[in-house]
């Protein structure tokens, strides 16, 4: 294991769910909780960093002393964009290394691909269903090793077909992307296994 | 006595999958959300749904009644409702929305409005069907309990 890892040891993931809309915002939190998740619901992008301290620049704890292990955030919000919000988080050195998920209903190729690049984990498509979020808990405690080695982007699509469901993409990565990826592997350890 | 109540319900759902009110898909994954301690979850979300969304549609009718109609803000306001819509599975209704955002980006007034119409029959309608169900559903629940072993 990385000497770099400085692992969170944890008994629940703890996830920050950005949304604006309160519906939205109901399902993922059941989502989360079904699948043992801690979960922290928040509004807006402004919200989301104010939690996380981004404001005050303290570290990545929330106002409840909770780590955050993992950020998803809906991509069409007033006023600050997921995608904006992942651009913040990705360039503070305090929060970049958590793993940042984007949901949206649209299913836009350079709209993934700007997220992607910008070093968000995932980008699902809305409405996110349980399968995808024991999925990306179980992407999260475990570290995606294929991932590492290939230094690789995920892209799911749930309209493809199971075959061709995850397309990697090799394009070379921004610096600053790159740089996020390594970091990117502190992932917490559950004291108890399932 | 139990069983032809839970059937009763069962082709209640059926109904609102077949006549395409409902997605099979959206709405099964909501109650496979609930659990003993969240039982009613799903009408929790519907409810939290028509209450949230009164809102949007009231925007949407004092949108429409501008002149000249700003497309730009009739196509947010429904990307907003069709979001909600597909969460809780309203399959009809996110047709009705898809086909109104077609009309703001072609910036056809009259098809906006025609549409809007339908919808709101179709969101008034749902609203019932889904408050029959859930009351239907509420009955059925307790008896669910008590004959099923733990």
């Amino acid at each position: 294991m990385g000497s770099e890892c400085s692992s969170v040891v944890a008994e629940e993931l703890h996830v920050l769910a950005v949304d604006d809309c309160l519906v939205d915002r109901k399902v993922i939190e059941r989502l989360l909780k079904i699948s043992s998740c801690k979960v922290t619901a928040v509004e807006s992008g402004t919200r989301a960093l104010q939690y996380l301290g981004l404001d005050g620049e303290k570290s990545s704890v929330g106002f409840d002393g909770l780590k955050v292990n993992l950020i998803m955030t809906d991509y069409s919000m007033p006023g600050m964009t997921g995608y904006e919000l992942l651009k913040k988080i990705k360039s503070s050195s305090n929060l970049r290394e958590i793993p940042v998920v984007i949901m949206s209903s649209e299913k836009v190729l350079a709209r993934i691909d700007r997220c992607l690049e910008e070093g968000a984990e995932e980008f699902l498509v809305k409405p996110v269903k349980l399968s995808d979020v024991k999925r990306l808990r179980d992407i999260i405690l475990r570290g995606d090793e294929n991932d590492e080695k290939k230094g690789s982007r995920k892209r799911k699509l749930q309209d493809l077909s199971p075959t061709s469901s995850l397309a990697r993409d090799l394009t070379p990565l921004k610096p600053a992307s790159a740089a996020s990826k390594q970091s990117r592997l502190k992932r917490p350890r559950l004291k108890n296994t399932d | 006595m139990e069983r032809n109540l839970h059937r009763q319900l069962a082709n209640m759902k059926k109904s609102l999958f077949d006549q395409g009110y409902l997605d099979h898909e959206q709405f099964t994954q909501l109650e496979e959300l609930q659990d003993e301690a969240n039982p009613n979850f799903v009408e929790e979300v519907v409810t939290l749904y028509y209450r949230d969304s009164a809102r949007l549609i009231q925007n949407i009718e004092q949108a429409l009644e501008k002149n000249p109609l700003d497309f730009a803000k009739l196509d947010n306001y429904m990307h907003q409702f069709k979001g909600s819509s597909c969460s809780i599975g309203a399959r009809k209704l996110k047709n009705e929305c898809t086909q109104f955002i077609e009309y703001c980006k072609t910036g056809n007034g009259e098809g906006c409005k025609r549409t809007f119409q339908q919808l709101k029959k179709e969101y008034s309608s749902l609203k019932k069907k889904l408050e029959h169900y859930f009351q239907f559903a509420r009955q059925v629940g307790p008896l669910e309990k008590a004959c099923r072993p733990k």
